[in-house]
């Protein structure tokens, strides 16, 4: 059971058999049932995982011989965490739609995506990952396509385009790197050890950045984002900002740092001046959102901002930051997304100014909400505190100003995030929640196991930071000059 | 037969190459300012004539076969391009009651 | 009893856990039971814990206990643990919150009982005992951080406790927002201590600091930020007016929180990192004016203020601003002291203004009180002793503390010491006002206010006496040798300013001298109520006319237009940023970049599909031409 092609071809298949089914509620329990089956088979993993092992469970055959290409995976502690944030995450969100009227295509689409992201966090083979890169890309555009609201069919050809194009410059660049390798492969490590001259590491690395800069978004690369998140159904919002944003960023975290080091180096006062910016500019224009969605849209991009720039920063702090806050962003931005959307079910609408007063019919949500909220900006004991001290703590490593800007998220962020809270919940009862009812039960499960997340990686952080310690600093020891 | 090659080569190759030069900028004249599609369909017949008729000449200058070989080739292809042509200039004619070129300018942009 | 220090904090907390998941299933009377009790153990586990820290300083050895929990977070060398840390300081501080933490929640049984929400009130204000006893126990500044944000979070919870109103909920926002704002300065600070010194453990920061020179660049900025996050939580000049808006949460909370015990979280971090302060002149020379600055503004603004809970939150800020004055100057002690006694006469205070309140019908403008001495006589007694207590009259509490802060200050430099005084002069005229105001004259409420005035329940009083006895002789644990005392606090505080480089914090003045500057402030806080009393004492029941009263009291009375100049300058534009940013920036600027780049192709292509007309001829002309023009370019390449 700790071959990893189970872990890729489970949710294939269930994808397969999901399509086929007809009927909604057939469709919801075997998508539930199957997300579940998946999330166990990772548990083996995680329990035979060796933190100081390096790369683990390899699995790798040849896949076109002609071209060198392998069909190559691998875990670490870097991949882990992604593995189980996705595996974590999709029954949660399937469990989220249990009051949709989906049918079995949706889920399969949802399965097949799953495929993808995890064939982006486990592949060894710069092939492989482009392959896994397209196949995410594909089921989500379909999902928001679809199943959308407003001007979907724009807003997405805009998505689809736009990250296609990202991913296009990366094409470039992997058949590239491709050619310089003596023994043409596609192999993570052949490309690591190329010994590329500056010139060359310089446009690789725009190459690779533009594209991961486009998935993540980075600003200026940002102004699909909003747009696509509040158009798209509320499950497929959580699949771009819960997992499928986390691809860019573990994209430059394998990818980018031990493959053109010196660009990275040479360019990272760009790259921080940018993910810097961008928090505080996202987090400026989130203050007068009225959308509630929207709001957290923007919210998002500050976050990942932030956690950029702790990739970038080249610091264990930072690097370890980034890893716990992307499972902390992907847990609490898919509960945010959920509340808003049991808010707008309830109300019609998820415009703050005709919102309020919730919190006294709903106290249940009202505390769940809390602490999710708490989680978000960071508060002393909840996940996210963690990773914005490790992320700030590894930009201040980088240059003091840039941890004392990038900080004002922690001001910023209790402002928006608070205003999104006191818009909602409080305040005398809006016209809008005449008749609300009380929370339900896939409700109650998805929330209480992201406040679970929230409060146990709060307090026992070192269960994810154990796990990513090793690789990160071999990672860094691989990449010093 | 060997009359028939001395025959045609009694007569210059320039004077071939000048004639059907003529013949064939006839034909591009015709196609490009007639709007009459049958005339149009003459025309194009008359440029494919005319490289047939060069297409003979060489052949016979050269001593190789193969350009006679070609000219059946097109023969046969316009044939079969006048077949086409003239049914759909028929439906044409049936749907617009027309045979003016200009009327089929619905596909554009 | 030394290795069950964390049930201190846990205690609060399992209350926290079981009122808050019993909320709505519990009788009214268990939530009091779990939340007073919780606090109460906890108060009986501190006193225990004192007692052992007093008997081994007595025996002369070091009276600091560690307990260490476990691994918080590790990354490389960088670990955090959470540890607890208890010395003659923390000890204090235990005893000051669990003590009137408890008064207080047996308090809010009585104030709360009508409340629906009073399971959500008991575990809100268990939980805020539980941060703030992490802030004061922990080991390291993380620790430290934890209950200092955890209090903030508390804080907000608390002041929009009745959150349908919605200004409640605006306050509460800004308290935490300003907060954090400080709560920056923390982090940042915390990142530059780590990174020269390698760990956050107090033990190590300070010994380590022992022997860096004065003045030290690093220490400076790291004490700067420090004080940032300081004026933040405690309240002080840029960020001191979310504290008078908290005033919107129930009055046991403003007691609690907002006088006693969290605003004095940054008294209480100063006086902790005392070493690095003592190496940044600089820091304290700021300090000291900025506290003193706060003070009498806060003072000034406090003069005019008609709500009952207003006047004594601005006077909350003018006696913070009193304790960072003298922390300023050095007087660590003496700021100590004065958090100790204040949290005695200002909770006193508080309670008093609510059991007012509670009386009056949930009444808070003073011009509508009056005359209810008789009606509620213990808490006028009460409030009458606290009143004098702050005021600075001897031998009450404040007038210790307060002197020995005027004292230092003195020394120091005249013009902090003159300063000092004007403060304590307004502090006593309105205090006095509001004595007046409330409890002498004759009554100006309704008919209906003045059938249903009643004393309130021993729930109630009983704190009230309690607090009054303790604002009486709370200052003799520290009377100074001018007055034959021992300086019994600063000697028992002594170990924490161990290594500190500016050991001799003892007055050098003489004997004489102090009891001229005592006579001074005593003497002035009399004139100060009797003048208080000749305006307000005896008003008659008629409803008191807004007067308007040139240009200083229209001042005061709209708090120096404080928070109209923030919103002119950091609101608004704030907004307008935003809304600029949204509009022009991304949509115009950025999108409109990317948007572009797409409109250049659908352009083009629109322009180049004009070629495809539909005439057949034309296309031909073009094939023609198109094979003229490679015949000529074959022939000119020949």
């Amino acid at each position: 059971m700790d071959n990893l092609f189970i872990l890729l071809f489970v949710p294939l298949v269930s994808a397969l058999i999901l399509f086929f089914i007809q009927d909604n509620k057939t469709a919801k329990g075997a998508a539930l049932v199957l997300s579940l089956i998946q999330l166990g088979l990772t548990i083996p993993f995680l329990m035979s995982f060796n933190a100081a092992g390096g790369m683990q469970f390899e699995q790798s055959f040849s896949w076109i011989s002609a071209l060198g290409i392998n069909f190559h995976l691998g875990l670490d502690g870097i991949s882990l965490p992604m593995v189980m944030l996705t595996n974590g995450l999709i029954p949660l969100i399937i469990l989220s739609t249990f009051d949709k009227q989906f049918r079995g295509n949706f889920y399969g689409l949802v399965s097949f995506m799953q495929t993808g992201l995890l064939l982006v966090f486990l592949a060894l083979d710069a092939f492989t990952f482009y392959v896994g890169w397209e196949v995410a890309l594909i089921p989500i555009y379909f999902i928001c396509a679809l199943w959308g609201e407003g001007d979907r069919i724009r807003v997405n050809l805009k998505f689809f385009i736009y990250t296609f194009f990202g991913s296009l410059l990366m094409l470039v660049a992997i058949i590239y790197l491709y050619n310089q390798v003596p023994t043409k492969n596609f192999e993570w490590a052949s490309f690591v050890a190329l010994d590329l001259s500056e010139s060359t590491q310089r446009w690789i690395f725009w190459a690779f950045f533009i594209a991961f800069a486009i998935k993540i978004p980075i600003f200026p690369f940002h102004t699909w984002q909003p747009d696509t998140y509040t158009n798209a159904p509320t499950a497929g919002t959580m699949l771009l900002a819960g997992i499928m944003l986390k691809m860019g960023v573990y994209g430059i975290i394998r990818w980018l740092l031990p493959v053109v080091p010196f660009a990275v180096l040479s360019y990272s006062n760009v790259v921080m001046i940018l993910c810097v910016i961008g928090v505080v500019y996202a987090s400026i224009i989130a203050f007068k959102q009225n959308d509630a969605k929207r709001l957290i849209a923007y919210s998002s991009i500050a976050h990942v901002g932030l956690i950029t720039a702790g990739v970038i920063s080249w610091e264990a702090d930072g690097l370890q930051g980034a890893i716990i806050q992307m499972v902390n962003h992907g847990f609490s931005v898919v509960a945010l997304f959920f509340i808003v959307d049991m808010i707008e079910k309830r109300a019609g609408t998820r415009k703050l100014n005709e919102l309020g007063g919730l919190a006294s019919e709903m106290p249940q949500l009202a505390t769940f909400f809390l602490i999710i909220v708490m989680g978000a900006i960071g508060l002393p004991l909840t996940n996210g505190f963690i990773g914005e001290f490790l992320l700030l703590k590894g930009v201040y490593g980088f240059g003091v100003w840039y941890a004392a800007i990038a900080g004002l998220t922690l001001i910023f962020g209790a402002v928006y995030m608070l205003r999104l809270y006191q818009k909602t919940m409080l305040g005398p009862l809006s016209d809008r929640f005449q008749q609300v009812w009380g929370l339900e039960n896939h409700e109650l499960i998805v929330l209480v196991a992201v406040v679970t997340v929230t409060l146990f990686l709060g307090v026992i952080p070192n269960a994810i930071l154990d796990l990513s310690e090793a690789s990160v600093v071999s990672l860094l020891n691989q990449i010093k000059f | 037969m060997e009359n028939i090659v001395q025959n045609i080569q009694g007569v210059p190759l320039n004077h071939y190459i000048i004639f059907c030069s003529i013949i064939f900028a006839i034909g591009v004249i015709g196609v490009l300012i007639r709007r009459n599609v049958i005339i149009i369909m003459m025309s194009i017949e008359l440029m494919l004539n005319a490289v047939n008729l060069l297409l003979a000449a060489f052949s016979a200058y050269r001593g190789d076969a193969s350009g006679q070989v070609f000219v059946f080739f097109v023969m046969a292809l316009a044939a079969a391009e006048v077949a086409v042509g003239l049914a759909i200039i028929i439906m044409v004619y049936r749907n617009t009651k027309s045979v003016d070129i200009e009327t089929l300018s619905k596909l554009r942009w | 009893m030394t290795e069950l220090l964390w049930l201190i904090p846990l205690i609060p907390f399992l209350g926290f856990v079981l009122n808050g998941l019993g909320r709505n299933l519990f009788p009214k009377a268990i939530y009091g039971i779990i939340g007073t009790g919780a606090v109460f153990i906890a108060f009986i586990l501190s006193a225990f814990l004192f007692q052992e820290i007093w008997s081994l300083q007595k025996a002369g050895q070091s009276a600091a206990i560690t307990q260490h929990l476990f691994d918080w977070f590790s990354v490389g060398n960088f670990k955090v643990s959470l540890s607890f840390l208890v010395d003659p300081l923390s000890a204090a501080m235990l005893l000051i919150i669990t003590g009137i933490g408890f008064l207080i929640h047996l308090y809010s049984y009585s104030y709360m009982h009508e409340d629906k929400g009073l399971g959500k009130f008991f575990a809100y204000l268990n939980l805020f005992v539980f941060f703030m006893l992490l802030l004061v126990m922990g080991s390291n500044y993380l620790v430290m951080f934890i209950g200092w944000e955890g209090v903030g979070l508390c804080s907000y919870l608390l002041i929009g406790f009745w959150f349908t109103n919605s200004s409640y909920a605006s306050a509460a926002k800004k308290a935490f927002v300003m907060n954090r704002i400080g709560d920056l300065g923390f982090l940042i600070a915390m990142f530059f201590i780590l990174e020269h010194f390698g760990t956050l453990e107090y033990s190590a920061v300070f010994s380590q600091a022992a022997s860096l020179s004065i003045g030290d660049s690093t220490i400076v900025i790291i004490t700067l930020l420090l004080f940032v996050a300081a004026t933040g939580k405690s309240a002080q000049i840029p960020l001191f007016t979310w504290l008078p808006d908290a005033m919107a949460g129930p009055t046991p909370v403003s007691a609690l929180i907002h006088a006693a015990t969290m605003v004095t979280a940054g008294i209480y971090m100063v006086v902790r990192s005392n070493v690095l302060f003592m190496l940044s002149p600089l820091t304290m020379e700021i300090m000291a004016i900025i506290g003193l600055a706060t003070a009498l503004i806060a003072a000034f603004i406090a003069l005019t203020q008609n709500d009952i809970k207003k006047v004594l939150a601005y006077s909350t800020v003018s006696q913070l601003g009193y304790m960072f004055l003298a922390l300023g100057v050095g007087a660590f002690t003496g700021a100590f002291f004065h958090v100790l006694t204040h949290a005695f006469f200002k909770a006193l205070l508080f309670l008093g203004a609510g059991s007012v309140i509670h009386a009056m019908g949930n009444e808070q403008d003073m011009r509508k009180m009056g005359g209810l001495r008789k009606a509620l006589p213990i808490t006028f007694f009460t409030m009458c002793l606290g009143t004098i207590a702050i005021s600075g009259i001897p031998p009450f509490a404040g007038f210790f503390s307060k002197d020995e802060i005027l004292a230092h200050a003195f020394q120091h430099n005249v013009v902090l010491w003159g300063v000092g005084l004007l403060t304590a002069i307004c502090t006593a005229f309105y205090m006095f006002r509001l004595l007046f105001m409330t409890f002498f004259g004759s009554f100006r409420g309704t008919a209906d206010q003045k059938a249903h005035l009643h004393e309130s329940p021993w729930q109630m009083t009983f704190p009230l006496i309690i607090l009054a006895f303790l604002s009486v002789v709370g200052g003799w644990i520290n009377l100074p040798e001018a007055v034959g005392g021992s300086h019994a606090l600063a000697n028992f505080l002594a170990p924490i300013y161990k290594g500190s480089r500016l050991a001799d914090f003892d007055l050098a003045l003489s004997h004489q001298t102090e009891y001229l500057l005592m006579g001074v402030s005593a003497i002035v806080a009399i004139v100060m109520a009797i003048v208080a009393y000749t305006m307000y004492g005896k008003m008659d029941g008629k409803p008191m006319t807004e007067k308007n009263e040139g240009f200083l009291y229209r001042l005061s009375y709209n708090k120096l237009y404080v928070d109209e100049l923030y919103d002119a300058i950091i609101v608004r534009p704030l907004q307008s940023l935003s809304t600029f940013l949204h509009t022009y920036v991304e949509k115009l600027g950025i999108d409109g970049f990317v948007n572009g780049i797409a409109s250049f192709f659908v352009g083009s292509g629109k322009g180049i599909r004009q070629l495809q007309s539909g005439y057949v001829g034309f296309y031909i002309l073009m094939m023609v031409f198109g094979v003229i023009a490679i015949l000529i370019y074959g022939m000119v390449r020949i």
